[in-house]
């Protein structure tokens, strides 16, 4: 089994990229489907529950199929055409760059889905910071944000309840879902302020070099990391080429 | 804040009184270095150790009131780490220090346990320990536990005093609970709102001098409590509310076991229980605001009124004059931008008639000490005068049964008095008021029967 919750945020980031990047340049059904088939196997060995993968890829799943679908509909003119409809139109052009779509799609959402369900939020800023130099101030009050979003849903709900209690949420829901999000603005930004005191208190944004307590490891597992994804693209591509079928997406 | 002169010492100890909008808190913030420059006016000087506070950063640690916005990071020893870290300390003495605060507030529970997982009284003391790991030498607490249920109010008064003497820190603490404190400071200072001391020594001294006079005010002195609202006797009562084999829960799960319980006119029920029991989501379902999970809140014909059996399924405009919910944050309700116009809300809904309407809104200003505040914006107000308002808003469109969550949270003695006559009356004269409290005082004073969560 590949320990892959163990491996740097950054590294697992950069895998992601460097596979799309491949594939985000053509557009054929050969390279997505050898990236594909790649990536399904290492994600098997990856040893995730089942369940959860259905459930965190499912937005991959609807979304490749509904891209693939307008592409079908409106995509190349090409070749025998089987159906018109005004702006419609299916026909062989427009079938394979659907499929090239659709495989497209997932090869590039499945990993960034899978890679990103094991990353922690606080290794991730650690690693945004110490590795690629990202400022202090940026990473840190961007995590103590998305510590913050859990609230923000408990007040949201609140909000909710709170309405139907004062006699107003019987009609006009549009606008009272505007006016809820206002209320929820406000309240965080009042929540915001109170958090970047207790930041502030602490000693945070002061002219001090900050130090880590965690230290963001970089070693083989990251470099290996990368250079899978790296291998995964570069296979695809060379895949693709030698069957002809490669084309750069400019042309 | 003006004309305050006031040297505190090194070690010493220092409650710090005064009635609400005297200051305390911003005096706290510009002591702890957190008040910018560009955030109001300043005049005089306020030295730290000889120094600018926003130079000492660091070397002043301050824990405020609300548990949720003072933890910073996700995991129970990074938040603790954080002060360290922006203090530059280096990896393994920040290790150390974390694990000796942890150990010193007797916060024991692993390093990487959720912040989020933690109750409020373990928030309060994390906070502390953050601040303890960056060896202050004063500490500065607003209201450190205003808003913690008895067992956590105890838990953080005892780890700061554990702190103090480990690390002989000089402590200011603001906190409206004088009892809290009295016996381990050892000095009171009692601000006046315009500006300047009114009373400054021993606590005893203090206390005797000027006891009766700070418990007028609004600061709770064990020896002048506040009192307590005549009962009268009450009519026949009737059920309004019939909760029946009631599962409660906010997923779909159940908290707790099947729950049986009428609710009665002229009835005061208080729910109470540790944090997480399901306090607030029982109240909440009783309000007909959460469906139940299982069995079912029914409502009497004389209740209901012809608007069916299950309050649950009534229009938001039905509960109106049925069932009241005032809730523990009174933010979230507030819908308007002045005052006024937040107690015309319910009326409105009801199409009362504009005469009917001013009559409520005008009495319910006066009632409740809000008049001069009439075109004020609510989210403007101090926390007193916040609560007050959203239990008018409340009564405003006179429901039968009013639902409140912890309705004296956070509140001086002066509104905790005039919020328990005013619930006091309403259970005399024929309402079911149904109030969740962790404020054992508030309990004794008001409720006809208790419900104990486990």
């Amino acid at each position: 089994m590949i320990p892959i919750a163990a491996v740097n945020p950054v590294a697992k980031l950069g895998a992601g990229l460097i596979v799309s990047l491949f594939l985000i340049v053509t557009i054929d059904w050969v390279s997505a489907t050898t990236a594909l088939v790649l990536e399904l196997v290492i994600i098997a060995f990856m040893g995730i529950e089942p369940k959860r993968f259905w459930l965190r890829t499912l937005p991959v799943w609807i979304a490749a199929p509904l891209t693939a679908l307008t592409i079908l509909l409106y995509g190349r003119y090409e070749g025998e055409v089987y159906f018109e409809f005004l702006l419609i139109s299916i026909s062989d052009g427009s079938i394979e760059l659907a499929l090239a779509t659709f495989l497209r799609v997932l090869a590039i959402g499945l990993p960034a889905v899978v890679l990103f369900i094991s990353i922690d939020p606080t290794d991730f800023a650690d690693g945004l910071a110490q590795r690629l130099r990202f400022p202090d101030r940026f990473v840190l009050g961007a995590l103590a944000a998305v510590r913050m979003v859990g609230l923000f849903l408990e007040d949201w709900r609140s909000l909710e309840l709170a309405r139907r209690a004062r006699g107003v949420a019987d009609r006009g829901r549009l606008r009272r879902l505007a006016g809820q999000a206002f209320a929820l603005l406000v309240l965080s930004i009042r929540r915001g302020s109170k958090l970047s005191i207790a930041m502030e208190a602490r000693g945070f944004g002061g002219s001090q070099q900050r130090t880590w307590a965690r230290e963001s490891r970089w070693g083989a597992a990251e470099w290996l990391t990368l250079l899978v994804g790296l291998l995964v693209g570069i296979t695809a591509t060379v895949v693709a080429v030698l069957t002809g079928s490669w084309n750069l997406i400019v042309n | 804040m003006r004309g305050l002169d006031l040297r505190i010492e090194p070690g010493e100890r220092v409650l710090l009184l005064g009635e609400s909008g005297a200051g305390k808190s911003t005096f706290l913030h510009a002591l702890a270095g957190v008040v910018g420059d560009d955030e109001g006016e300043s005049e005089g000087s306020l030295l730290v150790d000889g120094q600018h506070p926003a130079a000492m950063r660091g070397r002043t640690g301050l824990v405020i009131q609300d548990p949720d916005s003072q933890v910073i990071l996700e995991r129970v020893g990074d938040d603790v780490a954080f002060g360290c870290e922006n203090l530059g300390v280096p990896r393994d003495e920040i290790w150390q220090r974390v694990r000796h605060s942890l150990d010193q507030i007797g916060l024991d529970v692993a390093l990487d346990r959720s912040t989020s997982a933690l109750s409020g009284g373990q928030k309060q003391r994390l906070a502390l320990a953050g601040v303890l790991a960056m060896q202050p030498g004063l500490i500065v607490l607003d209201e450190p536990t205003a808003n913690l249920d008895p067992a956590g109010v105890t838990e953080v008064r005892d780890a700061v005093i554990r702190v103090a003497e480990a690390t002989g820190a000089t402590i200011v603490v603001v906190e409206h609970r004088v009892s809290v404190w009295s016996d381990v400071v050892d000095r009171v200072v009692v601000l006046a709102a315009g500006g300047g001391v009114i009373a400054d020594g021993a606590p005893a001294d203090v206390l005797s001098r000027q006891g009766k006079e700070l418990a007028a005010r609004g600061v709770w002195i064990p020896e002048f409590p506040p009192p307590h609202p005549e009962r009268r006797t009450r009519g026949e009562q009737h059920t309004l509310l019939t909760a029946e084999r009631l599962a409660f829960g906010r997923a779909k799960t159940a908290l707790g076991a099947p729950f049986d319980r009428e609710i009665l006119s002229s009835q005061a029920l208080a729910i109470t229980g540790p944090n997480g029991a399901g306090k607030s989501t029982l109240a909440l379902t009783l309000g007909g605001l959460l469906a139940p999970v299982d069995g079912a809140v029914v409502a009497s014909p004389a209740l209901a009124a012809g608007a069916g059996e299950h309050p649950i399924r009534w229009k938001s405009r039905e509960l109106l004059t049925r069932i009241g919910t005032v809730f523990q944050d009174p933010e979230h309700q507030f819908l308007t931008s002045t005052v006024r116009a937040e107690l015309e809300v319910g009326p409105r809904a009801l199409k009362l008639s504009t005469a009917e309407m001013s009559d409520r809104v005008d009495e319910l200003l006066t009632r409740l000490r809000l008049d001069k505040l009439a075109e004020a914006n609510p989210f403007t107000l101090s926390g007193g005068e916040k609560r007050r308002l959203s239990v008018a808003t409340a009564l405003a469109t006179r429901p039968q049964v009013l639902v409140l969550d912890e309705p004296t949270f956070g509140q001086d003695s002066r509104t905790w008095s005039e919020l328990l006559a005013l619930l006091a009356r309403l259970v005399d004269d024929g309402s079911s008021v149904i109030a969740v409290s962790h404020d054992l005082e508030f309990v004794d004073a008001l409720a006809d029967s208790t419900v104990v969560l486990e």
